[in-house]
C-alpha cells in the first residue's frame, strides 16, 4: 500500500513538472527577475528531486500540502477543507443512489426473468449506462427543477439541492450494479444449495433473502471499491452542471493553471482514498464470504 | 406393512429448444412403511427427475409434471397448493442430494442450515432447534458436534457434509427420506461409512427410504426392493434377492453382468451395455431398449411392453421371456 502511494506520488510529480508551461506563465511576459523571485519563493529553483523530497516531507510530518501556486495567500490545505467534503458528500450520496436503485432492480429482473419487469429494469439499466452525465444532468434539471419545480436548479448545501446531482452521478453506476446483481442472482438461484433450501420447505421469500442474496452480493461487492473512488473523483461534469463547489471542478482548473501543489495534493489524496476504498471492499468481502475469512 | 407413498402414472417432460424431453414416462410404484426402495439405472434414465417430481422440485420452466398422481397420506401431492406442499417438504418427505460439496450454502453456518427446517416444521425456538441439531450431528457421528456446529460448510470434509445433509434430512422425523446418489461423489471408504450409518439409522428410526444409485453393489446391501429404470420407464421391479437371483429383463441382466469387481476402478460411471441410451426427444415406437438388446424380436420395434407380473412382487416390461432363452 505504501509503495503504491510513493510510486503514484513520484509519477504525478514528474508528470506535473514535465509538462511544458509553468504556474507563472501569463499572456504578458514577466520580467525575468520577478519570475526568478517567484520561483525562489516557492522553491521551484531547486533540483526537482529536492522539490519532491521537501514536498513529501511536509506532507508526512505536518500534513501540509504547501501553498497554492496560483491563488495567492491560500494554502492547498485550505482549498481541500473548503471543497473536498462537498465532493465526498456527493460521491457517497451517488453510491447510495447506485445501490438503492441497482440492487432491487437487479433482484426483480432476475426473479422475473424474461418478463415485462425484467425488460423494463434492464431497459432502464441500458439507459443508465449509455446516457452520459452531461446529458442526464441537464435532463434532470429540465424535468424536475424547471418543469415540475420539485428541486432547485443548482447549488449545494440543502438536502433538496443534493437530490438531482446525486441521481445524475449515481444512475450510471446503478445500472452497472443492477446488471451485475441480476447476472449474479440468476447464477445463484440455479445453485444446488438453493434446491436444498427448497427441499426443506422454506418459503420463496426466506430462500431469496437468507440463501440467495448474500451469495449474489459477493461479486457485486468487488466493484464497489473502484466504483466509489470513481464516483468521488469523477464528479467534474456533475459539479459543473449543478454549480457545486466541489473538488472536481477545482482540480481541472488547477491542471490548466499548472497549480502543481493542488494537482499533486488532490491526486495523492485520491490515491489514498482508492486504496482505502479497496481495503473496505476486502473487509466487506470477508464479511460476506466465510471461505475467505478462514483462509 | 401399509403403503406410505404411491406413485401412479407419473409423467414429467422438459420443454427445451431441441424439443420435448420425455424424462419420466408414466411410472408407477409404491413405497411401504419402513421399506428401503432402491432405484437403479444408467445416467440420464430419469431417476432424479422421478423423485424431484414427487417433491415438486422440478425446475419449471423448462420442466413440467404433465400427468399422474403421487398419493401420500391420502392426498395427491401434485394437487396441493404450493403452501400445502411446503408443509410436506423437509417435514414429512425429505431429500438428500448427490453432491455434498455444492448442496450446502457456503455463506451460512451448519447451525443455521440445520435449525431453519426444525424452527419451521417442528415449531422449535432457536435454542431448542440448536440443541436438537447438536444431537442429530452426534447421531451421524460428527466429532465435537457442539463446537463444529458453528462452522461453515467449507470447514467440513465431503463425507462430513453428507452426514450433515443426512442429519438435516432426518431432523423433522420424516416418513420418507429420499436420497439421490448421496454417496456417488465420495470415495469408497467414506461411502461405506455412510452406508453403515444409514443402515444403523434406519434400524433406530424406521423411516422409509428411497435410495437412488447406479451402483448395484450399494443396492444389494441396503434395499429391500429394487426398481430398474431405463429411458424414463421402470422396466423391472422386484425384491432385492430376486433382482440378483432371478433377473429377467435383458437390461437388468446386462447391468448385473457388469457389476464392477472390487479391484476395478469404482469412480467411473457404469456403461455396462454396448450402445448408448436412446434420445428422450421423439423416441421411436417400440421398446426403448431394442437397439441395444440381444433378445429383440420384431414385436419389440413396434410396441413398447408394459410391466407384467412374472412372480410374486416381481414385474418385468419385456416381450421376451429371457429365462427360456429365446434369442
Ligand atoms: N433442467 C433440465 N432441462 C432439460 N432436460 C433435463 C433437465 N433435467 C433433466 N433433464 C433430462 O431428463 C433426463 C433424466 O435426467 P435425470 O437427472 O433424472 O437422470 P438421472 O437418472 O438422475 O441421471 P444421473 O445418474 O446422471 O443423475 C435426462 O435425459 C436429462 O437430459
Ligand atoms: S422388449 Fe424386446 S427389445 Fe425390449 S428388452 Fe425385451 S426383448 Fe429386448
Ligand atoms: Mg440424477
Amino acid at each position: 500500500m505504501i509503495p503504491v502511494l510513493i510510486f503514484i506520488s513520484i509519477v504525478t510529480f514528474g508528470l506535473a513538472h514535465g509538462v511544458p508551461g509553468g504556474p507563472f506563465d501569463t499572456e504578458k511576459k514577466r520580467p525575468p527577475e520577478i519570475r526568478a523571485n517567484l520561483e525562489k519563493y516557492y522553491g521551484l529553483d531547486k533540483p526537482i528531486y529536492i522539490q519532491y523530497l521537501n514536498y513529501m516531507g511536509n506532507i508526512i510530518t505536518k500534513f501540509d500540502f504547501g501553498p497554492s501556486l496560483v491563488q495567492r495567500g491560500r494554502t492547498v490545505n485550505e482549498i481541500f477543507a473548503a471543497h473536498l467534503p462537498v465532493s465526498a458528500q456527493l460521491g457517497i450520496l451517488a453510491l447510495l443512489v447506485a445501490l438503492l436503485i441497482g440492487i432491487p432492480l437487479g433482484i426483480v429482473a432476475a426473479l422475473k426473468q424474461n418478463t415485462f419487469w425484467d425488460y423494463l429494469g434492464m431497459g432502464i439499466a441500458v439507459f443508465g449506462v449509455s446516457v452520459p452525465n452531461i446529458v442526464l444532468g441537464p435532463l434532470l434539471i429540465w424535468i424536475f427543477a424547471l418543469a415540475l419545480g420539485w428541486f432547485p436548479v443548482a447549488g449545494w448545501g440543502k438536502p433538496s439541492q443534493m437530490v438531482l446531482p446525486s441521481i445524475a452521478l449515481g444512475l450510471g453506476s446503478s445500472a452497472i450494479i443492477g446488471r451485475l446483481t441480476r447476472a449474479s442472482m440468476l447464477q445463484v438461484i440455479r445453485e444446488d444449495y438453493i434446491r436444498t433450501a427448497r427441499a426443506k420447505g422454506l418459503t420463496e421469500r426466506v430462500i431469496m433473502v437468507r440463501h440467495a442474496l448474500k451469495n449474489a452480493f459477493i461479486p457485486v461487492a468487488t466493484v464497489l471499491g473502484p466504483m466509489f473512488a470513481a464516483l468521488t473523483t469523477g464528479t467534474f461534469v456533475v459539479e459543473q452542471i449543478f454549480a457545486i463547489p466541489g473538488m472536481g471542478k477545482y482540480f481541472i482548473t488547477s491542471v490548466t493553471n499548472r497549480d502543481y501543489a493542488v494537482v499533486m495534493g488532490t491526486t495523492l489524496l485520491y490515491a489514498v482514498f482508492l486504496v482505502i476504498a479497496n481495503l473496505a471492499v476486502d473487509i466487506t468481502y470477508a464479511f460476506l464470504d466465510p471461505r475467505i475469512r478462514y483462509t | 406393512m401399509g403403503t406410505i407413498l404411491e406413485v401412479k402414472g407419473l409423467k414429467t417432460q422438459f420443454f427445451t429448444q431441441d424439443g420435448i424431453v420425455n424424462a419420466v414416462n408414466g411410472i408407477s410404484y409404491t413405497v411401504d412403511e419402513g421399506e428401503t426402495l432402491g432405484i437403479v439405472g444408467e445416467s440420464g434414465c430419469g431417476k432424479s427427475v422421478s423423485v424431484l417430481s414427487v417433491m415438486r422440485l422440478i425446475p419449471q420452466p423448462p420442466g413440467k409434471i404433465v400427468g399422474g398422481q403421487v398419493i401420500f397420506e391420502g392426498r395427491d401431492l401434485l394437487k396441493l397448493s404450493e403452501d400445502e406442499m411446503r408443509q410436506v417438504r423437509g417435514n414429512k418427505i425429505s431429500m438428500v442430494f448427490q453432491d455434498p460439496m455444492t448442496s450446502l450454502n457456503p455463506v451460512l453456518t451448519i447451525a443455521r442450515q440445520m435449525t431453519e427446517g426444525m424452527e419451521l416444521h417442528l415449531g422449535l425456538d432457536h435454542q431448542q432447534a440448536r440443541k436438537r441439531a447438536i444431537e442429530l450431528l452426534e447421531m451421524v457421528n460428527i466429532p465435537q458436534a457442539k463446537d463444529r456446529i458453528d462452522d461453515y460448510p467449507h470447514q467440513f470434509s465431503g463425507g462430513m457434509r453428507q452426514r450433515v445433509m443426512i442429519a438435516m434430512g432426518l431432523s423433522c422425523n420424516p416418513q420418507v427420506l429420499i436420497a439421490d446418489e448421496p454417496t456417488t461423489a465420495l470415495d469408497v471408504t467414506i461411502q461405506a461409512q455412510i452406508l453403515d450409518l444409514v443402515r444403523d439409522l434406519k434400524q433406530k428410526i424406521g423411516m422409509a427410504i428411497i435410495w437412488i444409485t447406479h451402483d448395484l453393489g450399494i443396492v444389494a446391501g441396503l434395499a429391500d426392493r429394487v426398481l430398474v429404470m431405463y429411458a424414463g420407464y421402470i422396466i423391472e421391479s422386484a425384491p432385492v434377492k430376486e433382482i440378483y437371483g432371478d433377473p429377467r429383463h435383458p437390461y437388468t441382466l446386462g447391468l448385473l453382468g457388469s457389476i464392477p469387481r472390487l479391484d476395478a476402478e469404482r469412480k467411473k460411471k457404469l456403461t455396462p451395455i454396448e450402445g448408448l441410451p436412446p434420445d428422450l426427444i421423439d423416441p421411436p415406437p417400440g421398446c426403448p431398449f431394442a437397439p441395444r438388446c440381444r433378445f429383440a424380436i420384431d414385436q419389440c420395434l413396434a410396441e413398447n411392453p408394459t410391466l407384467q407380473p412374472v412372480a410374486l412382487n416381481h414385474h418385468v416390461a419385456c416381450w421376451v421371456d429371457t429365462k427360456r432363452g429365446v434369442a
